[in-house]
């Protein structure tokens, strides 16, 4: 331990101190993607109140909601996915697939709790396959998640053909109707619990952590002991086990199951979390961007509801929020230096 | 060792009267990067029908002279004469255009296209329209396929093909463009003796087509074959320039090391205490086979050979990155070498085995993530609770290692990317230090990073090792491995080619083992195996 023969000033100077943080967390919040997404939610928020009379009304509100809370279950996961560097195309087929195995079991007779359970399992198991391809075979996820896409709705249309399951046992109405308290839903005060958990998981965990490292940089990643395949593995099982969750209210709220059930879901899962300022380049986003992008587009939706607004006009304007929502932030940061050029 | 050669400087050239003027002559070249002179005023002439060897180190300025030559880089300052008149490359295809071309070491070539599409990418013939005229190019390819004595199928894709074919399309590739220099740089390196002759062949049919040909190789027995002058380089400094005939390898040798070290290595006493890792026999498949060594605490252990040695492979495997075929890696009680796949990194980093990997942009650090982040990345089991992340304790752990290291950074909660390539590589070490290893793997630790950065490494190498840390120091540098390690194993084609006590170590010694180059009696290679 004989430092004595040292005589490196770089090493023996007075350690020079770096501040932890040069901005404090308040200051960086405001310049922040979620920060916009709140003035937009509160924009549309008050646009929509001057729209139509109705739209204050308490139950009004909650009947929104339902708008986003089914996708919602499954953008968290897809989130987290996202920002390691994967996808999951497969979601919506999922919730196919899941909904014509409950439909399936009902028809035979199964009681609420084996429903449910199937719901979870069926989930699971969809997520376990594309985990094994992506994980397992070193498959990329987009390829392996858009063949699954096709393979598990290819499944309902055989089981189902053009008939639908609509014989559900009366307890299964709860998960999609019922209320907890007054005006709050069971989705609703499910979507805030998985919100909360899942930004935990996401931000306050060595899960989450290992999530970003991978995301930015996989070989890297793995070349600082984090098991990159089964922190992958685990989120696509979790956003089966989500889009499982899904299926069930779903499921429950239409209280009828055909094969193209959520259909196009996946387009709209993804759009959500991308919306939320989750980078489809992996690496980046918050939960709380995916909860306020739910936000922002269960308003619209219900906005454009009330004005008796097409169906189809509804998606125009989502894809422009999108993509307007997107470039603006790069057109500002693109236009600042040319502007404070001229006035400079 | 006999007296040098006179280093001819290249005015001196004209002295063999013979001698047709040369095609291609660069004079004073000279180009910097950010903290380093790669070319300080560097010559170099290429005549007609002849072939001239670059002869230096790795980091002699090699590399840059052939992108200077191609167009891809463009010098700070002097001259290049094609034919007695000025030119310059502004762009790759100008280099091209005026007939100079490179053979690289990995050729970047098409899997998915034919051969004759990859010969003529980017210049393919064309007919009226514009539109590529596919017959005329397929037979062009044939012409210049037969010429090279290659046969080939022009129509073949090049995913079907093995690697010395796809050489072969390489040059075909190179030659396409009608050139009067051709630059070879290390092109036997992924060849087999068999390919190997014929690419000598290759060469006599290009010298005998009168073009003037640049060959880069490390490989003295080649260069005595084929080459007619030579030129060394050393540390972007022309050293020297003549014709083979009148020159030795040992002067070649003696000319591309000779030089006075001048950086400054930390004093040490070197104090090894007991065995801590013992390296057996250890083999892969592909990359190395039968490796032995011991490692104690307190000392450096160098690891010098040419790139491709296998030395890098080596270290990714005692870390757990790749699996190898046969034989044992214990640290204390623990055979490292026995565990599975899965969870291997993570089991090296809890028996204390760290790495800190030569290519640290893409393994070393996570750009993206903010440098406590990075910090503390293998370390969260210490600075989490049941899963939970605590911030302050990572902060104040970041905070520690990254002031030791003498970090020089705006906050610890800037992304690392932000950070210049010294200052990152100083997190990476953090990282790892964080996680209080027994062993370090330093692969290249100072590779591309500024002077003063170089410094602050190797004194906090030093300090390591005082500490009772034992270290691996992989390095292409001979000062480096000279000035920093107590032993130094010297590999060559993945095996153990010479081990060296610092008193035995000279440029000479570590030179020749790492070429292959049969040695004098005095440094007779694998002569110095400790007892284990």
């Amino acid at each position: 331990m004989s430092d004595a023969t040292l005589s490196s000033p770089s090493t023996t100077a007075t350690p020079r101190n770096i501040p932890d943080r040069l901005h404090r967390r308040g200051a960086r919040a405001l310049k922040s993607w979620e920060f916009l997404l709140a003035l937009v939610a509160v924009a549309i928020f008050v646009i929509n109140c001057f729209a139509s009379p109705y739209f204050l009304d308490p139950w009004n509100l909650s009947d929104a909601t339902f708008n986003f809370t089914e996708l919602g279950f499954i953008a968290f996961p897809m989130a987290m996915l996202i920002i390691a560097g994967e996808i999951d195309l497969s979601v919506a087929s999922i919730i196919a697939i899941t909904s014509t195995l409950m439909g399936a079991a009902a028809a035979a007779g199964a009681g609420v709790g084996l429903l449910v359970a199937i719901g979870l399992g069926t989930g699971l198991i969809c997520g376990a396959f594309n985990a094994l391809m992506v994980t397992g075979f070193g498959l990329p996820s987009i390829v392996v998640t858009i063949g699954t896409m096709s393979l598990y709705r290819g499944f309902s249309y055989i089981i189902l053909g053009s008939n639908a399951y609509t014989d559900y046992p009366a307890g299964l109405a709860y998960f999609g109707q019922g209320y907890v308290f007054w005006v709050f839903s069971f989705e609703l005060v499910l979507f805030v619990a998985l919100a909360i958990a899942f930004a935990i998981l996401l931000h306050a965990t060595r899960f989450g952590r290992a999530v970003y490292a991978i995301g930015n940089n996989p070989v890297g990643a793995r070349f600082s002991g984090i098991r990159t395949g089964r922190i992958k593995a685990i989120l696509f099982l979790l956003t089966g086990l989500l889009s499982g969750v899904a299926a069930i209210c779903l499921t429950s709220r239409l209280g009828s199951t055909r094969p193209s059930i959520a259909f196009g879901w996946e387009l709209q899962v993804v759009t959500m979390t991308v919306l939320g300022g989750v980078s489809i380049l992996g690496g980046s986003g918050s939960i709380l961007g995916v909860v306020l992008a739910a936000l922002v587009i269960g308003l619209v939706t219900f906005g454009f509801g009330l004005l008796n607004v097409p169906g189809i006009v509804m998606s125009i304007f989502i894809g422009l929020l999108l993509i307007g929502v997107i470039a603006l932030p790069r057109l500002y940061a693109r236009l600042k230096p040319r502007v404070a050029a001229r006035r400079g | 060792m006999t007296a040098l050669p006179p280093a001819t400087s290249l005015s001196h050239a004209e002295t063999d009267a013979a001698n047709a003027p040369p095609v291609l002559a660069l004079d004073g070249i000279g180009k910097s990067f950010p903290g380093v002179r790669a070319l300080d005023g560097v010559a170099l002439e290429l005549y007609p029908g002849e072939v001239t060897a670059l002869v230096g180190e790795n980091g002699a300025g090699k590399s840059t002279i052939v992108k200077i030559l191609t167009g891809i880089y463009q010098p700070d300052g002097g001259t290049i004469r094609l034919d007695g008149q000025e030119v310059r490359f502004p762009s790759a295809a100008d280099a091209a255009r005026a007939g100079v071309t490179a053979i690289h070491q990995e050729t970047v070539l098409f899997d998915e296209l034919t051969v004759a599409e990859n010969i003529f990418l980017g210049h393919a013939p064309r007919g009226p329209l514009g539109l590529i005229d596919w017959r005329k190019m397929r037979q062009e390819a044939g012409a210049i396929l037969t010429r090279i004595g290659a046969s080939l199928d022009p129509g073949a894709k090049l995913s079907d093909l093995g690697i010395a074919s796809k050489h072969l399309v390489a040059i075909a590739r190179a030659l396409s463009i009608d050139a009067r220099v051709v630059i070879m740089d290390e092109p036997t390196a992924a060849l087999s003796h068999k390919e190997i002759h014929e690419l000598y062949a290759l060469v006599d049919r290009l010298k005998a087509e009168g073009k003037a040909i640049l060959f880069i190789s490390h490989k003295f027995d080649e260069i005595f074959r084929i080459a007619d002058r030579w030129t060394v380089f050393r540390d972007g400094r022309h050293v020297g320039s003549g014709r083979m005939r009148d020159v030795t390898e040992a002067q070649l040798v003696q000319m591309m090391v000779g030089r006075a070290v001048d950086q400054i290595f930390p004093e040490r006493t070197p104090a090894p205490g007991p065995r801590v890792m013992q390296v057996e026999g250890l083999s892969h498949p592909t990359e190395f086979d039968d490796v032995t060594f011991d490692l104690h605490e307190g000392e450096i252990l160098g690891f010098y050979g040419l790139v491709g040695a296998g030395r890098s492979e080596l270290m990714q495997c005692l870390f757990g990155i790749s699996r190898p075929s046969a034989g044992a890696c214990r640290i204390g009680e623990v055979d490292l070498a026995a565990r599975g796949a899965a969870g291997a990194i993570g089991q090296a980093i809890g028996q204390g085995i760290v790495y800190v990997p030569e290519d640290r942009g893409k393994q070393g650090a996570i750009k993206g993530l903010p440098i406590f982040q990075n910090v503390t990345l293998p370390s969260l089991g210490r600075t989490s609770r049941s899963g939970f992340l605590r911030l302050a304790e990572e902060f104040a752990l970041a905070r520690t290692y990254c002031e030791r290291l003498d970090l020089r950074a705006a906050s610890l909660d800037q992304d690392i990317a932000n950070l210049s390539g010294g200052n990152q590589q100083k997190v990476v070490i953090a990282k790892w230090l964080a996680t209080k290893p027994r062993v370090i793997i330093l692969d290249e630790p100072t590779k591309g990073i500024d002077i003063g950065s170089k410094a602050a490494v190797h004194a906090f190498m030093a300090e390591l090792a005082a500490e009772g840390l034992a270290v691996i120091m992989v390095s292409s540098e001979i000062p480096e491995i000279m000035g920093m390690s107590d032993r130094a194993i010297v590999m060559r084609e993945g095996r153990i080619a010479a081990r060296l006590d610092r008193a035995e170590m000279s440029p000479e010694v570590l030179v020749r083992a790492a070429a292959g180059i049969a040695a004098d009696a005095k440094a007779a290679p694998l002569a110095t195996e400790e007892p284990a």
